[in-house]
Parts: C-alpha cells; sequence; structure tokens
C-alpha cells in the first residue's frame, strides 16, 4: 500500500488553489456581454404594495429591463422540499413564494423588482429610482405574539400564522405526561436557541446563462447541491426539463447550510437570461446576505425531564416554538421535526419521550438548515436540562450521564423517537474526555482562579447526531419530496489515471483529498493519480448534494459501490490477459496477480487493455473502464462524543473567557484525521460563536438590528482556545462499506450545552445561584444575571 | 457609494478653500466615511480628501507635550508618542491594522463617534485641539454624540496632548465592532486626576468627575469605593443595557486606576 491512503492525514490538495487566490468561484464567472442585476428589497417587515412604478427608472442610464412580478406570472413559486403532516394529520400550510413580491412583502430583505443593467452601479442607481409606496401592515415577529388571536397574518389565505403543529411520537403523548405526573423529580427549564446569520465567508452569486440556439440555460450558483436546484427551480419554479438546464456549482467559499436551499436569486437570473437575451449576474452584498440567506435555529422551548431521586431519566417532553420566517425556505419544515425530534433520546436510555412542535410563521428572513440543523436544538435543551437536574439531584454531571448512557450491550439500540442507533460506546469517549480536558486537576485550576478573583467553571455535554440522513424510503414517508442517496462515477483512463465524478460537494469538506485516499486505498496506488470532479450537472450524473455530514458515508459510499464495479471488471480483464481463472485474482498495491502463483499485471496493463482491447474479451465484456453508482443507505449514521469547555467568568464585568476545551469524539473510522480535526475545530468555533457572541435581532417592527458586523458578533481567533480534539474512540458505522460516520456538524451540535454549562458551573460553583442564562450569553447577560442573584 | 468629486490638496489652506464648496466634505482616513458612502448613507457632492497634505502629519515632543497633527495615522501615533505611553497604547489598540494605518486622530475626534478611543484620550488629558481658525480646549470641544464645536469646514490641523505623571486606558471592546463597548482613560496631573468615559453615554464621551474629585485625593482604586454612575442617560442596547455601561464605567475606572499606579 502506497502513503496516503485511508488513515493517513494528506493535505489539503485544493488548498493549494485556494491559498495562492486560484479558487474559482462564480463571482469569479464572467461571460461575454454580461448584464447585472441589482434588486430592490423592502426595507419594511410586513406591507402591502400600493404602488410600484418603474417608469421613470428604465429611462435610467444603462438599464436593460426592469422586472417585477408580473413578468413571473407564470412561474411557480419557491417549493418547500419536505411537507410535514401534523399532529392531527393534516398537511404543513404551504403559503407561495414567489420570486418576486406579489402585492405584498413580508420582511426586510424581500425582493420587490430587479433591475437588470449594463453595470452593478447602473443597475442599483436605477433600483432607487423606482416608485414604491407601501402602506405598512403591523409586523409579526415574536412567535407567541403571532399565534395569538386577531394576530397581523404573514400570509392571509393561510388563516393563521401557525405552519404546522407536530407530536413525534404522537401515540407517546399520554404516556409522556403520565409518566411526568407521577415522577419522583422533574426538572424544568425555559430557553431559547438563539437566531444566527450563516455568514458564509463567500457570500452568494448566481449568473443565468441562455443559449437560445439550442434552448440551453445555464446557472452558476452559489450551491451545495447544483442537482437539487436543477430540480427544484426546474420542475417547480421555472418548468425547464433537466436536460435544458445546467447547474454548476464551482468553489464555494462555505455554506454551513445555507447554500443548500433554493433561492429566488437563482431562478430569477435564469428566467431574466432568457427574457433579456444575455447572460445575467448577481453577487450578493453581505448587507443583502444578512438579510437574504437563510437564518438558523430561532426556538422557543420549554423541556422537562422526569428523573427518579437517583438520576434515572424516567421521561422527557419537549415543546417547542419554531420559526420559519416569512416564507419556507427549501428544507425549513424538516428542520425542527425530523432532524430535531428523532435526536431528543441523545445518548440516553430515556423510555419515554414526546416532543411537539410549532412551527410559526414570522416577518422575518426565513429560517432553515445551519450547521447541525437540528440536532444543535435538541442537543442543547437535553444537555442543559440534564446539567440543571444533575444540580437539584446532587450529582455529578458526569456521573448522572453514565448513569444514563445507552451502553455498549444494548446496541442496534431502538429509541422511542423512531430512529435505531447502530453502534455506539459514550463511556468510552467520556473516559477519554475526562482524561484529555484532566478532569482531575480542574480544582485546582478552579482555586487558582478565584485567587485572582474570577469564577472558573467546568461545562460537559454529551451528544449524539444523526448523519445522512436517509434511507430515502424511510424519508419519503415522512414528507422528503426527493431522495436521499448518492451518486458516483469513476471514470477510469487508458493510461490508469482516474476521475471520479460525485454528487457531494466540497466548499470547505476537503473532498479532492479525502475521496483520492478512499480510492487509492482500494487500489494500492497513489492518490496523487485520481482527480475528483464535482458542482457540475453536466459532468457529474446525479447527486443530492453536500449537508448532513453525509459526503463520505453516502458519498463516499457510492463511490465505494463504483469501484467495487470497476475492480470485478479489471480483474476480468487481469484474467483474460493471464490466461487465469477470475477467481483467482488478487488485486494488491496495483498489481493483479494471480494466486499462488508469481504472475502478474500492473493496474495500468489493465486499464490499456480496457481502452486498447487488441488482447481483450470482447465476446464477455464491453471495452473500456467506467462506472456508476447510486448508494441509499439503510439508516442514519450516529457519531456522538463527549465535550468539555472550561471557562472563567469575571464577576465584576460579566466577561467569559473560554480557557480549553476538550473533544472527544466516535465518528467511526477516519479517513483523514487531520481534515476531520479541521472539521471539529471549525464547528466548536461556530458553536462557541452561537453560546457567546452570535445572535440575529429584530426589533418590534422587524427590523434586523444586526444587520452588519457592526452588531453582529462572530467568533474571532481570541475568543477560543487552542482545543484539545480526539477521535480514537471508534465504533465503526455498521451498514457502510467505509464504517465512516460524519464529522461536519459535531463541533456545533456539541459546543454551545458544554460552553454555557460551563459558565453556569462557574457562576453556582461561586456560590451564584443562576440556573440558566439564554445565548448568547454576553458579558451583559452574564453581568446581569450575577446582579439577580445577589439581589 | 454615489458619483462624487474628489479634491487632494497640498496645503491646508487649499483644503479650507475647498471645503467651501457646497455639498463639500472632508475626508479623513475615511474609516467611518468610506463605509458610510458605500451603504450610500450619504452623497457629498466632493471629498476634500486631507491625505496629500503633508503639514498635516506627524507627532512631536517636548516641553511636557506631545503634539499630533491632524492627520497622523493611529499607527504612527503608537509608534512615535512614546513620551506617553497611555495614549501610545490606545492608538496601538484601535480597531485593527487597517484601520490604524488609515485613520487619523483628526478624523476621530471631528466625528466623536460615542464608542471612538481618542475622545476619552483627549477630554482625560485636557488636550488643547488646534484647527486651521483657533485653539479649542477638549472641555469645550466634544458637544455630544456625533457632535463637536468645529465649524463647517475648519480642520483639526493639531491636537496637544500634556503629559501627565501616569495614565491608564482601559476598555472592554464590543464583541462585534471591537469599538469600545465601556472604556475609560484615566490621567493623573499635578493639578488633579481627569477621568474620561467613552461608549457609555447618549451624550458621547464625559468626564466623571466625582471619581476625578476623589481620586485627586487618593489616587488608588480603593477611593472610588461607594461612587457609582449614574445608569439614567447611558447608552442601552443589544450590547449591554444601561446599568451595565454604568456598572463598566465604575469597574473600568479601578481598573485604570490600578494600572496607572
Amino acid at each position: 500500500m502506497p502513503d496516503g491512503g485511508i488513515g493517513a492525514s494528506n493535505k489539503r490538495r485544493e488548498d493549494v488553489r485556494f491559498l495562492t487566490g486560484k479558487g474559482r468561484y462564480t463571482d469569479d464567472f464572467n461571460r461575454p456581454d454580461q448584464t447585472y442585476v441589482w434588486f430592490l428589497r423592502s426595507d419594511v417587515a410586513h406591507g402591502r404594495i400600493r404602488k410600484l412604478d418603474i417608469s421613470a427608472a428604465e429611462q435610467m442610464p444603462g438599464v436593460v429591463k426592469i422586472f417585477t412580478a408580473a413578468d413571473f406570472a407564470s412561474a411557480g413559486g419557491i417549493p418547500a422540499g419536505w411537507m410535514v403532516t401534523d399532529r392531527f394529520g393534516q398537511p404543513m400550510k404551504e403559503p407561495k413564494h414567489p420570486i418576486l413580491a406579489e402585492g405584498k412583502v413580508r420582511h426586510v430583505g424581500d425582493p420587490i423588482a430587479a433591475v437588470v443593467a449594463e453595470t452593478r452601479a447602473q443597475a442599483r442607481d436605477a433600483a432607487e429610482a423606482i416608485e414604491l409606496d407601501i402602506e405598512e401592515l403591523p409586523a409579526v415577529v415574536d412567535m407567541r405574539a403571532a399565534l395569538a388571536d386577531g394576530a397581523s397574518l404573514v400570509h392571509e389565505e393561510a388563516g393563521t400564522n401557525l405552519c404546522y403543529d407536530w407530536g413525534f411520537v404522537e401515540d407517546n403523548r399520554d404516556a409522556v405526561d403520565a409518566a411526568i405526573k407521577a415522577a419522583p423529580h422533574v426538572t424544568t427549564l425555559e430557553l431559547v436557541n438563539n437566531r444566527l446569520v450563516p455568514n458564509a465567508m463567500e457570500p452568494r452569486a448566481a449568473i443565468g446563462e441562455y443559449d437560445a440556439a439550442d434552448d440551453q440555460h445555464t446557472l452558476y450558483t452559489t450551491s451545495q447541491n447544483p442537482h437539487v436546484i436543477r430540480l427544484l427551480m426546474g420542475a417547480f419554479v421555472l418548468g425547464i426539463p433537466e436536460q435544458k438546464l445546467r447547474v454548476v456549482a464551482p468553489d464555494v467559499g462555505g455554506g454551513f447550510g445555507s447554500k443548500i436551499f433554493h433561492y429566488a436569486e437563482e431562478a430569477f437570473v435564469t428566467a431574466a437570461a432568457k427574457a433579456v437575451g444575455r447572460p445575467v449576474k448577481w453577487t450578493s452584498t453581505r448587507s443583502e446576505a444578512f438579510m437574504s440567506d437563510a437564518h438558523g435555529r430561532d426556538h422557543v422551548t420549554r423541556i422537562e425531564l422526569a428523573t427518579d431521586l437517583q438520576g434515572k431519566f424516567l421521561a422527557i417532553r419537549s415543546t417547542t416554538l419554531a420559526n420559519m420566517g416569512a416564507y419556507l425556505s427549501t428544507f425549513a419544515p424538516s428542520i425542527p421535526t425530523y432532524l430535531h425530534g428523532t435526536l431528543m433520546a441523545g445518548n440516553y436510555t430515556t423510555p419515554l419521550i414526546y416532543v411537539n412542535v410549532r412551527a410559526v410563521f414570522t416577518n422575518t428572513v426565513p429560517v432553515d438548515a445551519y450547521r447541525g440543523a437540528g440536532r444543535p436544538e435538541a442537543t442543547f435543551q437535553l444537555e442543559r436540562v440534564v446539567d440543571k437536574a444533575a444540580r437539584e439531584l446532587g450529582i455529578d454531571p458526569i456521573e448522572i450521564r453514565r448513569k444514563n448512557f445507552v451502553k455498549p450491550d444494548q446496541y442496534p439500540y431502538q429509541t422511542p423517537v423512531a430512529v435505531n442507533y447502530d453502534t455506539g460506546n459514550y463511556d468510552a469517549t467520556m473516559d477519554k474526555l475526562v482524561e484529555i480536558a484532566d478532569v482531575a486537576g480542574f480544582p485546582a485550576r478552579k482555586a487558582e482562579s478565584a485567587a485572582r478573583g474570577k469564577l472558573r467553571g467546568l461545562g460537559i455535554s454529551s451528544y449524539i447526531e444523526a448523519c445522512g440522513i436517509a434511507p430515502s424510503n424511510l424519508v419519503g414517508q415522512l414528507g422528503a419530496r426527493a431522495g436521499l442517496y448518492e451518486a458516483a462515477t469513476v471514470r477510469v483512463n487508458p493510461t490508469g489515471g482516474i476521475t471520479v465524478f460525485t454528487g457531494s460537494h466540497s466548499h470547505g469538506q476537503g473532498h479532492e483529498t479525502t475521496f483520492p485516499q478512499v480510492v487509492a486505498s482500494m487500489l494500492g496506488i497513489d492518490p496523487g493519480q485520481i482527480e475528483i470532479s464535482h458542482g457540475d450537472t453536466a459532468k457529474v450524473p446525479f447527486g443530492m448534494g453536500t449537508y448532513g455530514s453525509r459526503s463520505l458515508a453516502v458519498g463516499g459510499s457510492a463511490i465505494v459501490k463504483a469501484m467495487d464495479k470497476i475492480i470485478a471488471k479489471a480483474k476480468k480483464i487481469a484474467a483474460h490477459l493471464m490466461e487465469a481463472s477470475e477467481a483467482d485474482i488478487e488485486l494488491k498495491d496495483g498489481r493483479f496477480s494471480v494466486a499462488g502463483t508469481d504472475r502478474s499485471v500492473a493496474w495500468t496493463d489493465v486499464t490499456l487493455a480496457a481502452y486498447v482491447p487488441h488482447n481483450y474479451p470482447l465476446e464477455q465484456i464491453e471495452p473500456g473502464l467506467e462506472e456508476t453508482a447510486f448508494y441509499d443507505p439503510s439508516n442514519f449514521t450516529y457519531p456522538a462524543g463527549c465535550y468539555a469547555c472550561e471557562v472563567e467568568v469575571d464577576p465584576e464585568t460579566g466577561v467569559v473567557s473560554v480557557l480549553g476545551f476538550a473533544a472527544a469524539d466516535d465518528f467511526g473510522n477516519v479517513v483523514n484525521p487531520m481534515i476531520v480535526e479541521g472539521q471539529v475545530h471549525g464547528g466548536i468555533a461556530q458553536g462557541i460563536g452561537q453560546a457567546m457572541l452570535e445572535a440575529a435581532g429584530y426589533d418590534a417592527d422587524g427590523q434586523l438590528v444586526t444587520g452588519s458586523y457592526m452588531d453582529y458578533a462572530m467568533p474571532r481567533s481570541n475568543d477560543v482556545p487552542s482545543y484539545k480534539v480526539d477521535h480514537s474512540c471508534v465504533t465503526p458505522c455498521t451498514h457502510n462499506p467505509l464504517g465512516v460516520k460524519g464529522c461536519g456538524e459535531a463541533g456545533a451540535i456539541g459546543s454551545p450545552p458544554a460552553f454555557v454549562n460551563a459558565v453556569l458551573d462557574a457562576l453556582n460553583g461561586g456560590g451564584i445561584a443562576v440556573d440558566h442564562i439564554n445565548m448568547p450569553l454576553t458579558p451583559s447577560r452574564v453581568w446581569a444575571a450575577i446582579q439577580a442573584a445577589r439581589a | 457609494m454615489y458619483a462624487f468629486e474628489l479634491v487632494r490638496p497640498a496645503t491646508v489652506a487649499d483644503a479650507v478653500k475647498a471645503l467651501a464648496a457646497e455639498g463639500a466634505q472632508a475626508l479623513g482616513g475615511g474609516q467611518t466615511l468610506i463605509p458610510t458612502l458605500k451603504a450610500r448613507l450619504a452623497s457629498p457632492a466632493t471629498l476634500v480628501s486631507l491625505a496629500g497634505i503633508a503639514e498635516l502629519r506627524g507627532v512631536t515632543t517636548g516641553d511636557g507635550q506631545v503634539r499630533i497633527k491632524g492627520g497622523t495615522p493611529h499607527a504612527v501615533v503608537a509608534r512615535e508618542a512614546g513620551a506617553y505611553p497611555a495614549l501610545a497604547w490606545l492608538a496601538d489598540h484601535i480597531g485593527d491594522p487597517h484601520v490604524r494605518n488609515r485613520g487619523t486622530i483628526g478624523g476621530s475626534l471631528a466625528n466623536n463617534d460615542p464608542s471612538a478611543c481618542y475622545p476619552a484620550a483627549a477630554l482625560a488629558s485636557g488636550a488643547v485641539i488646534v484647527t486651521n481658525a483657533r485653539e479649542i480646549a477638549a472641555d469645550d470641544f466634544f458637544q455630544g454624540m456625533f457632535t463637536t464645536a468645529l465649524e463647517e469646514g475648519e480642520i483639526i490641523t493639531e491636537v496637544i496632548f500634556p503629559i501627565p505623571q501616569a495614565a491608564h486606558y482601559e476598555k472592554l471592546r464590543q464583541p462585534a465592532s471591537r469599538f469600545p463597548l465601556v472604556a475609560v482613560f484615566v490621567a493623573r496631573y499635578p493639578g488633579g486626576v481627569r477621568v474620561a468615559v467613552t461608549g457609555a453615554s447618549e451624550n458621547g464621551v464625559f468626564r466623571w468627575t466625582e471619581a476625578e474629585t476623589a481620586l485627586s485625593n487618593d489616587f488608588r482604586a480603593e477611593a472610588l469605593k461607594g461612587l457609582a454612575v449614574d445608569p439614567d442617560g447611558m447608552i442601552g442596547d443589544l450590547h449591554g443595557t444601561p446599568e451595565y455601561r454604568a456598572q463598566l464605567a465604575g469597574a473600568l475606572t479601578g481598573r485604570a486606576v490600578a494600572a496607572a499606579g
């Protein structure tokens, strides 16, 4: 086996182009005769358009055409990709999401008109010349107010701001109520999972192009899943068949979920390019990104945990209001339901669980998946209430978790919330955590802090997540409007090099490095001989894209399946070349040999024979060496782990400093440890960002008060410590060929509760009794909580 | 950004002349104005850049004073105002390297952002703000949030800081913008102690006179015991309540005194 296969920390080959400025992002593409669009967006949260007069603007310099909703009368709305059925068996409310506002605006940033002009500045100038008069309506911002009688309606035709009222598992409702009523102890917590702005480094962009000669549309876009965009936009919005529509998602500078979704701007540039007969380009400004990229989280939750007096969990009841924003974004309905309710068992054997979620329309930016997508919301409430229960019952927070962990001999473990954990070992990750976080040394560190007038705290969390959402037939029953498999084509070239076409899209995950390691290991060749191609519907057969930490578990497995076919065919060719039986052919270190003999042929002998079939079993097999496979997983994968955060609180100012963070994860088998470590680092930084700094805030009028980096606080390097991460606890996934689970979101899932638990440990351990502080734990909030406790 | 004319005078006299035109506005380092223009929140007809005026740059020390020309970038002050260490430290901790190499002391003082750093130093030092027309005492210069004694078209040419016996600038950063959430500049002179607080008040930078009196008698943090800033009139926003800002003003004053020694 050459170096650099599975298990090697190969350096990311894509970084060479990224770090030398040679990455090719959507905005780097410029098409001949290109025009530019500027969207006139609503500056009020809710209102009726009384007047929209474009006549003066049309006369402005450089204007090519100005579009309003009337130009899209025959187009469909931007669709939701998931239909949730409520607990009474009724479908969710699914009001239309038009490309441009039809008579009403529903959030600040809602596009009303679009000016296509020769330059971006001209388009913007003309947009300001559009005469617009909006009759403001009362804005619905707070979710409870949105559900109150007489509330202003975001969508009148829905008759309510309630999108759905979902119960999971509905049949457990009465049993859970009874168990909580009868329990010796119930710990209750009300909390907010704060709304976040995704803030990918690269703002969204899209270029539409139309070739009238052969009636072909091309969309260049910042997407995590170009095939899904082609399907949603082509079939539901614009009515363009797949063979007439190519979607290219080139280098993409981060997504964190926000670039999964189909956005109105993509449909606009695609349609407008045909209408004006020239390419149309849009690049989001950062200000637009704040008010048009789908936001994340935004749950208000009450969770009750029933236990016995020894801390054994008996039942959980979780009740959540989930903000959908003004329209249903692509996966929005599924996030608080099937990616949230299903995770409420966590790492524990709680026998009875009921989750109720009411999804609410408000006059805010749509909310959808953001790194973790539902799983952080589940983990946060669970790990917070477990910590509170430990404090109330006088049990060590590590011990109460161990007492309730699913044990290694209990797998496969059927939870009361539908999912079935195939494997795991939570005690092993907790043992590792206790070691790397130096839990034993904490009292001494705490005393040292106390001597300086500071309060030191240690926060623990456990998490489980469900990655590689699947299988398709199950998610179809649950309302998904797409399959959740992945596709791969392996094209072996005559001289032995390989191009792998994958439906997984890389936008920070390092696929161009990791996937070749998998292929190289299967053949025993150098990973440098393998290229990864992704992000273009004209090249890749099909793809469901990258989200939910699915790329290696699902996309990687599709590559393995395609490679299995390649190897099977190559063995037939090798058998022919060596006049041996196919059954006797062995593949090792890039050579095919006949078992028990010294006869062998090289990989390249076989690949050349496949394309120059002079000596070839043409009567049995076709020339060429190219195979496609689709892989549909039989279950989710279940990465899990235990995290510890150590903080110091300055009681005089409320400032929290994160002094240490340790993560012990079980990701199953690991292909590239360095990339896995990087994913965990990034995830933890985002989790600490949510817990300590970030919050998208709206005022009562629906104005986004955190519309720029002057007020929206992103984590910087000096906000986070040097992490200690470990992934040596391995229970391989039992149902995919690589035994891998996924690592992309874990850091963002496990870290917020560890951070908050740490701050509360610091306060309570310093004699300041505080039950909870809502994220982000800003200095002002921490100080106010201290004052309230002392009052 | 809207279109505008750009004028680049070489002397203060030419700049003053250019600023007399209708719709003309001075451009210092542009660290506030340029983002404002980019957001299309201002549309001056003419920008008069002060960046090319040699007589507006430089730091000199002598006679117990540090004199900083109005167009001197923060990074230069950080390097060259070593005779007044607290002032040099302040300049070295404004924004990031980009801001420090573009932003100027005159621009910062003329803008008088309620969360800016320099106003605290100028007020606590009893600095003199020199313009093309006159000299203005710091106590008269700052007149409320984004408001100063400057007349239309008046240019800050120099700021004169008397060097104190001891001083310290203590700031707690707003986590997003990294401007001070609250910051306190304490300076001790033979005539007494001056304490200036920025980031806290709806009226912009202010002197905490009760603390000054107490510290003039006893320059130790303990002297502040029992004193508190009134939350009334303090800024309340998503980063901090008025009560919190009042608390910080007190706490940071104590820390500044302890650090000034």
